[in-house]
């Protein structure tokens, strides 16, 4: 299914490129040798971080008045109305370029894209524009402490009281709340029914009386990622987005934006940008720092890598394509999802073996080779961020080819019923026997 | 293969697919095992008329596309191929009759034509015997000697030599690289068959001892064939990209039929998570294999900057997951899968031959490393 309406015929793609290539050859900066576009963030102060969060919020408005944001966003929400292939146009137009990238993802995709297939008239016309213009930075308020990919699982609350929601719980794993400025958010308003059918996705403002952010320390010393508690947070109905207990319809469209972002045409990707800020620089520039650029070995690792991209990067056309011209499923979106983990995975570890030994240590002299190995030990994050690539697998496997799905023990019973965790012990037989039997018995909260 | 092709392509593509289910079928490419040849003249021929050898070639010489895309349309020709391990030299066909349309002299022409009708067949002897068979490296001398051209060296393995009638040789002469068409009955051409995977392929060694031809028998000019060399490898990659892609999606259908049928106790295959999940591996490498090829034939086609980069990946991506895919293919049939009475083989012997021809992954990928490199230093 897309939703992408073209509605600005007057602007053909040469004309629009011609005025992409004035505008941004006049107002933005172009990259330094060796900069890259995707942002570096984990050995970045926190001033720093600020200072390059506001200026990202300062292009992306100059972006806006410039009528170069929100390509495939209708016009009535600020954006231009034009086509996914003028997106491309932007793309390779702003390739060398500074561009606004913390606004792009999660904001404009999943959280735009949501908000535009499922938001009322008034929430899209309060918000779209807000976040085109770079004054709204949104969040996924999706993964929880309890569950990681088990997303529909959540057990963040949400109670009625007449006109407003009353929020409970915690959420992780948002990529900078505490620079943010509001949230999606998926909770459970249903109790008694099915784990899928008592949920509801709500927005709010992060920073709020009731809400604690906290950034948590990744094992690289990033501190890219946060946990929010809520505690009695108010949510007025009228933030509500999509019907109550309806909320996994919105959930699974959430999903879907959220496997394909950086095909997706509400995402401004400059051709060329790698993604994952970490994994920026290449296998060659590594290979080159640490005088081996020319060693048939360390050529292996470069085509490798290279390979590894091309083909990724056509990968993620082909679905896309495939998912707009109705060949595929939404579900493909997986495919692409997983091939994309697997890649950044291969290229952490060739970059790494790039550096040899000046990945064990290294002097602040060594260039692109130093914190290579330090990164490498947060390789995984491709394979788990976005929903881990087993659940790739799994949607692979059961959704596009059909085959029989996993048997679960939290189908078609109430919610509070679902076994949450491992049976408190005292309890007799073994532990792994009694926790299949005394589904109920041990819940959580 | 592309996810859009225009009405044209279409009833190109399903002509030559319902042409080759007819006349290639299985029980067809079981039989062309001990026949000499691997496949059958009148078939080529009847090919060739539905167009297989015409794409690469422009209208005024005979030739023609569908699409006035003619890499592409050859890439759905040869996907088909890959998707029934069909018989016939596809790759060598083409490859020949796109360099003497494009550099050939007027005294190839009346050749050309019969590449087109399929009344004549060529071959292109590229690779050479170790230690020489990297990807690039030509020994094979061509000497001026006044109106004669004199060819010294060894080729192999060159695909359906014996079969044919015309050699496009490449060689090296003073200057660079010369290519030259050489009739396979010339005096000092001696081609010895060599055995290989696949039931309907043919190969063989070729030495050139002492061969002489007129100087009319260059294709293009001596010691200026480096482009033309680039070119036919590229297409040669286009082709054997597709096939690959083809073949790999055949395997990759029968096995997931196979898992849904196939019961182990008591529940299909299909069910088990850690079997799902090797599929869900299996089809993104597929989908990527379909994505590089169709990207590689579009590019050659439009002879842009990152043909030759695209062209080299697709190879390196295909060479090595085809293999690894339909491989692993065989493990999920079990022994059943290894058997010769099985069909699985059959696309397992074409990805792996083609994993070898015209370069191996680790050769194309040192190929895309080199242009990294001199991206980045000219960066």
């Amino acid at each position: 299914m897309s939703t992408y309406r073209v509605e600005d015929m007057t602007e053909d793609l040469n004309t629009f490129r011609t005025r992409a290539r004035e505008w941004i050859s006049h107002n933005l900066r172009p990259l330094e040798p060796g900069e890259s576009a995707g942002h570096a963030i984990s050995r970045m102060s926190e001033e720093a971080e600020l200072a390059a969060v506001a200026h990202d919020r300062e292009v992306q408005r100059k972006l806006f008045d410039a009528g170069l944001a929100g390509i495939c966003v209708p016009k009535e929400y600020g954006g231009q109305g034009l086509s996914p292939e003028h997106q491309s146009v932007l793309n390779e137009e702003l390739a060398g370029y500074e561009y606004p990238t913390r606004i792009q993802v999660p904001t404009l995709c999943p959280c735009a894209a949501v908000l535009l297939e499922f938001g009322t008239e008034e929430q899209k016309r309060q918000h779209i524009p807000a976040m085109l213009k770079g004054e709204e930075l949104w969040m996924q308020f999706l993964s929880e402490p309890s569950g990681g990919s088990d997303v529909a699982g959540a057990v963040t609350s949400a109670v009625r009281d007449g006109d407003v929601w009353v929020l409970n719980g915690s959420k992780v794993w948002t990529t900078g709340a505490w620079w943010s400025d509001w949230a999606l958010c998926l909770a459970r308003t249903n109790w008694d029914a099915p784990k899928h059918r008592g949920l509801t996705v709500f927005m709010l403002p992060i920073h709020q009386p009731g809400i604690d952010v906290f950034r948590i320390e990744m094992l690289n010393g990033s501190k890219e990622f946060c946990q929010e508690f809520m505690t009695d947070v108010l949510v007025p109905d009228s933030d509500r987005i999509g019907d109550v207990d309806d909320g996994w319809t919105v959930g699974t469209r959430w999903m879907f934006h959220e496997r394909i972002l950086y095909s997706s045409p509400y995402v401004t990707n400059p051709t060329g940008t790698v993604h994952g800020g970490l994994a920026a620089t290449s296998v060659a520039a590594i290979a080159r720092d640490v005088g081996h650029v020319h060693d048939p070995e360390l050529l292996e690792l470069i085509g490798e890598a290279r390979v590894l991209d091309l083909v990724g990067h056509e990968l993620a056309l082909r679905v896309a394509d495939g998912i707009r011209l109705g060949r595929m499923s939404d579900q493909a979106s997986a495919i692409a999802r997983l091939f994309k983990a697997m890649v950044t995975m291969r290229i952490h570890t060739l970059r790494f073996e790039a550096a040899g030994s000046t990945g064990a240590a290294w002097t602040d002299g060594d260039g692109t080779a130093a914190w290579s190995g330090n990164e490498f030990l947060m390789r995984q994050v491709s394979c788990i961020g976005g929903g881990t690539t087993e659940m790739a697998r799994n949607v692979i496997s059961e959704r596009v080819l059909g085959m029989p799905r996993e048997p679960t023990l939290d189908r078609d019973v109430a919610f509070r019923d679902v076994p949450r965790s491992r049976p408190q012990s005292g309890s007799s037989g073994s532990s792994q026997e009694s926790g299949r039997s005394q589904s109920g018995q041990s819940r959580n909260r | 293969m592309l996810l859009e092709l225009s009405p044209d392509q279409e009833v190109f593509r399903e002509t030559t697919a319902k042409f080759l289910d007819d006349r290639a079928p299985v029980t067809e490419i079981r039989r062309l095992r001990t026949d000499p040849a691997g496949f059958d003249r009148r078939f080529w021929r009847s090919g060739c008329e539905l167009g297989w050898t015409s794409l690469l070639v422009s209208e005024e010489q005979g030739g023609g596309t569908i699409s006035g895309r003619g890499a592409v349309d050859l890439s759905l020709i040869a996907y088909e191929f890959g998707r029934r391990a069909a018989p016939g030299p596809l790759v060598a066909n083409n490859v020949v009759a796109s360099a003497l349309g494009t550099s050939g002299s007027p005294a190839h022409a009346p050749v050309l034509a019969e590449l087109l009708s399929g009344d004549q067949l060529a071959t292109w002897c590229y690779s050479e015997p170790p230690p020489h068979d990297r990807l690039g490296t030509v020994n094979l001398q061509m000497r001026v000697e006044g109106k004669h051209l004199v060819l010294n060296g060894f080729k192999r393995p060159v695909e359906f030599a014996e079969q044919s009638h015309q050699l496009l040789v490449t060689g090296h002469s003073e200057g660079g690289l010369t290519q030259a068409l050489v009739p396979t009955d010339c005096p000092g051409v001696r081609i010895e068959a060599m055995h290989t995977i696949d039931l309907t392929r043919r190969f063989a060694a070729v030495e050139f001892d002492d061969v002489r031809v007129p100087v009319e028998a260059v294709v293009g000019e001596i010691g200026r064939a480096q482009d033309d060399v680039e070119r036919q490898l590229q297409l040669a990659l286009v082709i054997m990209n597709a096939e690959s892609t083809g073949a790999m999606q055949s395997a990759f259908d029968m096995t997931v039929e196979w898992a849904f049928d196939r019961y182990s106790f008591g529940r299909p295959l299909a069910s088990y998570q850690e079997i799902k999940h090797r599929f869900a591996d299996m089809m993104a490498w597929l989908e990527a294999s379909h994505a590089i090829s169709d990207s590689c034939a579009e590019s050659v086609e439009a002879r842009s900057g990152e043909a030759s980069e695209l062209a080299s990946a697709g190879k390196a991506f295909i060479g090595e997951y085809g293999t690894e895919l339909v491989q692993d293919c065989v493990q999920l049939h079990g022994g059943i899968g290894v058997t010769f009475e099985h069909d699985l083989h059959l696309f397992l012997r074409r990805v792996t031959v083609n994993r070898l021809l015209y370069g191996t992954p680790a050769e194309h990928r040192q190929r895309v490393a080199r242009k990294v490199i001199l991206r980045e230093d000219a960066a």
